[in-house]
């Protein structure tokens, strides 16, 4: 077993896609939490599928589209700092912050490097005494756990030029408040499959109750994802609200025991402000006083600019599934992927340019599943 | 960023608490990770990995139990 074909086959897809049809009395909508789970619905042509049957709506779960963008302004002046290497991944270069981008800045002379890992910051950092490395570290449970872990091994390798330019949020917490916003428009979650492997499930059982809506966790491949929502489609049909673990081979409902240590060893829970959604409370996880001399916050004495700008980019209504990315009137006209105006164009995970990619070019790029 | 697909352990290349790494290999590509958080995977074992941590050791037997279910599913007639 590789874990991969087994969970494309597209005999089985079309056994789901048939029954889930079967199923659904009505056009239930679905809201998908993660970014990993959009672009592959869409990619995989599942959302066009079920065009008609049952809505999918894409939640916030791309952590490049929720970064504010005053942070990506605070990254960009310490990368105009002299002796400065800020380090981030990739995705998040092109994001726009209030004016300018990390890689407009780096064009411009600033210090910009690509990393796929904090960890390879820290040897960055370890083998360049003469820079002081920054990482910009943002990303949901799933990612957290692997700047804690780096920050822990800059202590234990007693480097003084590393430090962490943090903005790390928390899935629930954006879980609820679209659960419980008066405009919520969705009947169920498709929970995001890579945190439950971290931070488990028992806390989702509550939600599910209190919102009535059923929570599936739900994995990544074609088959997962059919899965979860033809299960959700069942619950929903008999009026059933529960939590399911439909990833059981990767997600334990206790969650990662040694990722929740690092957590709470680095991190405490913080209100953290979202792009698009404001600041919603408990949502982030910012380090504790004791890891203060790696917050770069704290040590190049960064004030938080409040600074908001005038923007033409509805995200906050795309991550709340409100509106639909063809429906904003910059979509493909003056935001496209070369040219993002939001956050949610930039990443592949992004609403935005899942959308762009796979449906102004469906009938071309449907996966063997689809039909 | 989030794409984490899973990756073979072929080899452990350090056991400490918090340097752990091994090799995996994700299809035909290899990269060193750290295994910090999955201490219990073995050679051979499936892992998913998140900005270069593993964060989950993949279970055979739940994975067997998930693709029974797929193969009760009422055969497709259109496809006969
Ligand atoms: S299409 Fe562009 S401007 Fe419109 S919501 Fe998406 S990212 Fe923002």
């Amino acid at each position: 077993m590789k874990y991969l074909d087994e969970f494309r086959n597209p005999q089985h897809a079309r056994q789901l896609l048939k029954a889930i049809r079967q199923r659904a009395t009505r056009c239930w909508r679905i809201m998908d939490v993660c970014g990993g789970q959009t672009h592959n619905l869409l990619r995989n042509g599942i959302e066009q599928s079920l065009e008609g049957v049952i809505e999918l709506i894409h939640g916030p779960g791309c952590p490049v589209c929720v970064t504010p963008a005053e942070v990506i302004d605070q990254a960009i002046e310490l990368a105009g700092q002299p002796g400065i290497c800020l380090m981030t991944f990739a995705d998040m270069l092109r994001v726009p912050g209030t004016k300018t981008s990390l890689q407009a800045a780096r064009a411009h002379g600033h210090q910009v490097r690509m990393s796929y890992s904090p960890l390879d910051a820290v040897k960055y950092a370890r083998e360049h005494s003469d820079v002081d490395v920054v990482f910009l570290a943002v990303g949901f449970e799933t990612t957290a756990p692997a700047t804690a872990l780096a920050v822990k091994q800059a202590r234990q390798l007693r480097l003084n030029n590393f430090s962490l330019l943090t903005s790390h949020v928390r899935v629930l917490p954006a879980m609820r408040q679209i659960a419980f916003s008066p405009e919520c428009c969705i009947d169920g979650f498709l929970a995001a499959g890579h945190v439950c492997t971290v931070t488990g499930y028992a806390e989702y059982a509550e939600l599910a109750q209190q919102s009535g809506l059923p929570i599936l966790i739900t994995g990544f491949e074609p088959l997962d994802l059919l899965q979860g929502i033809r299960t959700a489609v069942d619950l929903l049909e008999q009026g059933q609200i529960d939590v399911i673990n439909e990833y059981s081979r990767a997600v334990k409902e206790e969650g990662n025991p040694a990722a929740n240590q690092l957590l709470t060893d680095v991190f405490e829970v913080v209100d953290q402000s979202w792009r698009g959604l404001g600041v919603l409370p408990a949502s982030g996880l910012g380090l504790r006083k004791d890891w203060e001399e790696f917050d770069a916050r704290h040590r190049y004495r960064l004030a938080m600019n409040a600074s908001h700008s005038e923007t033409k980019c509805r995200s906050g209504e795309v991550l709340q599934g409100r509106l639909k990315p063809g429906d904003c009137a910059e979509f493909g006209v003056r935001c496209h992927p070369g040219h993002p105006l939001g956050a949610p164009m930039v990443s592949s995970e992004g609403t935005c340019a899942a959308y762009y990619q796979y449906y102004s070019l469906r009938s071309d790029h449907r996966s063997s599943i689809s039909e | 960023m989030c794409l984490g697909i899973p990756g073979e352990v072929t080899a452990w290349i350090d056991r400490d608490p918090l340097f752990a790494r091994a090799m995996l290999d994700f299809g035909g590509i290899r990269k060193e990770c750290s295994m910090v958080c999955v201490p219990e995977a073995e050679v051979g074992d499936y892992v998913i990995v998140h900005a270069g941590i593993a964060i989950a050791r993949l279970n055979s037997e739940q994975a067997a139990e998930t693709l029974a279910q797929f193969s009760k599913l009422p055969a497709d007639e259109e496809e006969a």
